[in-house]
């Protein structure tokens, strides 16, 4: 089979569990999750890469991927469906040597050589699917080629207080790093690894095949395979990012970062058309906000039929608001019914849920005495929440109540 | 019995113009804004798609550059296929260098492309309606009828105002057809055809070609009129939502139609869906002032103000203190701080600025140009 050479291939590590969304990740991949009113979390690191004119990106999955490889399908919404290149999904899979999950981000790459070494690249740009941003990764790959580099690594300036949170880079002046950090206690500079890398191919191939070769190590990026390569003292530059970036990993920082999009302070413009985000769009009517409806500060996906009193929300398409519910600083997934009287405060719910009448899921804040009980409420996909019930503030419905 | 993947589908972008000169003066009336969202072409398009017709051609005319650029490869509609597919057919040069004067000879312009077809049957349809059909149910009763035409039609109470912009048909209760009129100004309850006929393929090559021998180009004329005991034509009743767009009254109640949620489950069916352009907009996004009742709202929108009754298209902006009622708002239109629109319809990238007030009537609404900032 004829390959065309590319310069640059992309991988996308997509298979984590993203296991502190439980409800929300029990049935599907963290990149799946939805986000934003109409995106998946995957729609940010896809579009980047062919607004970037990176044409060749592997998606590796390996955690419940139904819901991902689905959405990902032939990759037609991001334009990625492509006679040479394209989105390639990459689960694990069985060799004449065996089988093998992925056990590590480089372990992952590392059984992905063979599909990486058919377009020849110069460079491999390794992304996650961990977070809502817009960044051009050809800048990146330019930065890398001016300096020469073995390995770039984009960075972020974060506040000194969170800096134990992240791999935390040390770098010269002139770029160049000289220490890495795995979330360390006392760290020695505030530069965040974003966990996007470029790495010039066939440095990047020999690091993982002597890691994966090393029996008792783990196989990751940051604890593994950059800290063998500033050991041996290879070019690695840190390229600064200066924009939002946002973790969605957790359920406070999903709840927040969809919040964002109500926010005009926040410079995450997702109405820009010069970096557009692109997802599979839902094939729904306009939403119809009727006589009854109350929408204010809030964002509202198509086929939506809203009835009752929304603010402060987030509401994905095709959900059904009915007369007298009411919805205020949460997030409603996908064809999501809230019936009448419903109340959901400061929740997320999931997709293909309902919300019976009268029931009251989550809670505002003011109205909770010891703040240390109150948190976003999260009903998972797929719920059915009968008339009447409650669930309290930091609930996690998995199952039908 | 015949297979949908058997069947020719053929849509004329071009018919009608004449009855909505406002909103066809640059584009074809397969591309005139419809419902928020869509063009007219999507509700015949999505109707054959969905009745399984894989292979469609679009006969166009005129002012066709903004229906080429909305249907593309047809790949939200499916289209986009190895065999058969989406086939946009511009028109084919005559050696007197005119314009088609009718479907017929629109017709012999497309005519390879249904010869190439090899399909059974063909349906073919203007884009001026509003429905969602299922057409499968259309060629079996053609089959069963053995009829050499069969003509869609609806039923409704009508003034002679209306009727006098579109063809009523006579049929009788064995469905044969025995009178067709065109632009009759009668009222009360008539049979409007909606434009949709059904023939064998090679019934329709004949035509066509006994037709340029002739020098015959209109079907309505010529075929269905002249040829009414000459040819077994049959009429099928359809009892969904319709709506024909012949005038503005009529394309602000149809949009206002889609408010109805009735009408609008049965339209923009979730098993039979409605395809459009996909446009990769962020949702609809609603501000601390907005104030929006009974309205359907398209994504992209940015709403500040209060809109009421309203249609408004995608990416359209309300600002503060604005005012919209009773209006069609189409797609980029900017409705700045305090102005107010009443009773209109605006085409695309309108801008009302500050402070000003348009007013028109319910039953006569003032309409905007494409692009004039007022």
């Amino acid at each position: 089979m004829n390959h065309i050479k590319k310069e640059c291939v992309a991988m996308l590590l997509a298979g984590g569990q993203g296991s502190r969304l439980y409800a929300l990740t029990q049935e599907m991949a963290k990149p799946a999750v939805p986000y934003g009113g109409k995106y998946r979390i995957i729609d940010f690191p896809l579009s980047n890469c062919v607004n970037s004119g990176i044409d060749t990106v592997g998606v590796l999955t390996q955690y419940q991927p139904l819901v991902l490889n689905e959405y990902i399908g032939n990759g037609q919404p991001w334009g990625l469906d492509r006679a040479h290149g394209g989105v390639h999904v990459l689960p694990p899979y069985e060799t004449a040597a065996g089988k093998a999950w992925y056990s590590g981000t480089a372990n992952a790459i590392y059984q992905n050589i063979g599909f990486i070494d058919r377009y020849d690249p110069e460079y491999v740009v390794i992304l996650s699917g961990d977070h809502i941003y817009k960044m051009d990764y050809s800048k990146m790959v330019d930065f890398h080629k001016e300096h020469q580099a073995d390995a770039t690594i984009a960075v972020l300036e974060v506040p000194w207080e969170e800096a134990p949170r992240f791999g935390i880079m040390s770098a010269n002046p002139d770029g160049t790093i000289y220490e890495f950090a795995e979330k360390p206690k006392e760290p020695k500079s505030n530069l965040a690894s974003m966990g996007i890398y470029v790495f010039t191919w066939a440095k990047l191939r020999k690091y993982l095949i002597e890691n994966e070769n090393d029996e008792g190590a783990t196989k990751d990026f940051g604890k593994n395979i950059i800290p063998a390569m500033l050991d041996n003292k290879e070019k690695m530059v840190a390229y600064h990012f200066d924009g939002y970036w946002k973790d969605v990993g957790t359920i406070d920082s999903l709840w927040e970062a969809n919040m964002d999009v109500l926010d005009p302070k926040v410079p995450l413009d997702l109405l820009d058309d010069s970096w557009k985000i692109y997802s599979r769009n839902p094939v729904m009517p306009p939403h119809y906000a009727g006589p009854s409806s109350q929408i204010q500060n809030s964002m509202v996906a198509e086929g939506c039929e809203i009835n009752g009193m929304v603010d402060f929300a987030v509401l994905f398409a095709g959900v059904v608001i009915e007369e007298g519910a009411i919805v205020r600083d949460s997030i409603i997934m996908p064809n999501t019914i809230i019936k009448k009287g419903a109340v959901i405060e400061y929740s997320i719910v999931g997709e293909n849920c309902v919300i019976g009448e009268g029931a009251h899921i989550g809670e505002r804040p003011e109205l909770i005495e010891d703040k240390s009980q109150w948190g976003v409420a999260v009903v998972g996909h797929n719920v059915n929440v009968s008339d009447k019930a409650i669930a309290p503030p930091k609930a996690m419905i998995s199952k039908d109540i | 019995m015949a297979s949908m993947g058997n069947v020719l589908g053929l849509i004329f972008a071009n018919m009608h113009e004449e009855n909505l000169p406002e909103l066809t003066k640059s584009r074809a009336m397969a591309s005139v804004p419809f419902g928020a969202r869509y063009r007219l072409v999507d509700f015949p398009l999505s109707s054959m798609v969905n009745s399984g017709i894989t292979q469609v051609g679009i006969i166009t005319q005129a002012k066709y550059y903004s229906l080429m650029d909305h249907l593309g490869m047809g790949s939200e509609w499916d289209l986009a296929r190895k065999t058969g597919g989406l086939h946009i057919l511009p028109p084919y040069g005559r050696s007197d260098n005119g314009v088609y004067r009718g479907r017929l000879e629109a017709l012999a312009g497309a005519a390879e492309f249904i010869h190439e077809s090899g399909a059974e049957y063909v349906i073919m349809s203007d884009s001026n309606v509003v429905a969602n059909i299922d057409f499968k149910p259309i060629i079996e009763f053609h089959e069963k009828k053995g009829a050499d035409i069969t003509c869609v039609y609806g039923t409704g109470v009508y003034d002679a105002e209306r009727t006098s912009r579109f063809t009523v048909l006579g049929v009788d209760e064995n469905d044969m057809v025995y009178d067709v009129l065109t632009r009759p100004s009668i009222s009360g309850e008539v049979k409007p055809a909606l434009n949709i006929y059904v023939t064998r393929r090679e019934f329709l090559e004949n035509i066509i070609r006994e037709s340029e021998c002739r020098s015959l180009y209109s079907f309505e004329t010529d075929i269905l009129q002249h040829k009414l005991h000459d040819f077994k034509i049959c009429g099928y009743k359809y009892d969904g939502y319709f709506e024909i767009i012949d005038s503005m009254k009529t394309f602000y109640k149809a949009n206002n139609d889609m408010m109805n949620r009735d009408v609008c489950h049965k339209v923009f069916s979730m098993s039979k869906p409605i395809y459009t352009k996909v446009r990769d907009v962020a949702p609809a996004k609603y501000g601390i002032d907005a104030n929006v009742k009974g309205s359907l709202i398209a994504d992209g929108c940015i709403i500040d103000g209060t809109v009421e009754n309203s249609v408004l298209f995608r990416g359209v902006k309300v600002g503060k203190g604005a005012v919209v009622k009773n209006s069609i708002i189409m797609q980029g239109t900017v409705i700045e701080e305090k102005a107010a629109l009443i009773n209109g319809i605006t085409d695309k990238d309108v801008t009302l600025t500050k402070n000003r007030t348009i007013t028109g009537s319910t039953d006569y609404p003032v309409f905007i140009t494409k692009g004039a900032s007022v």
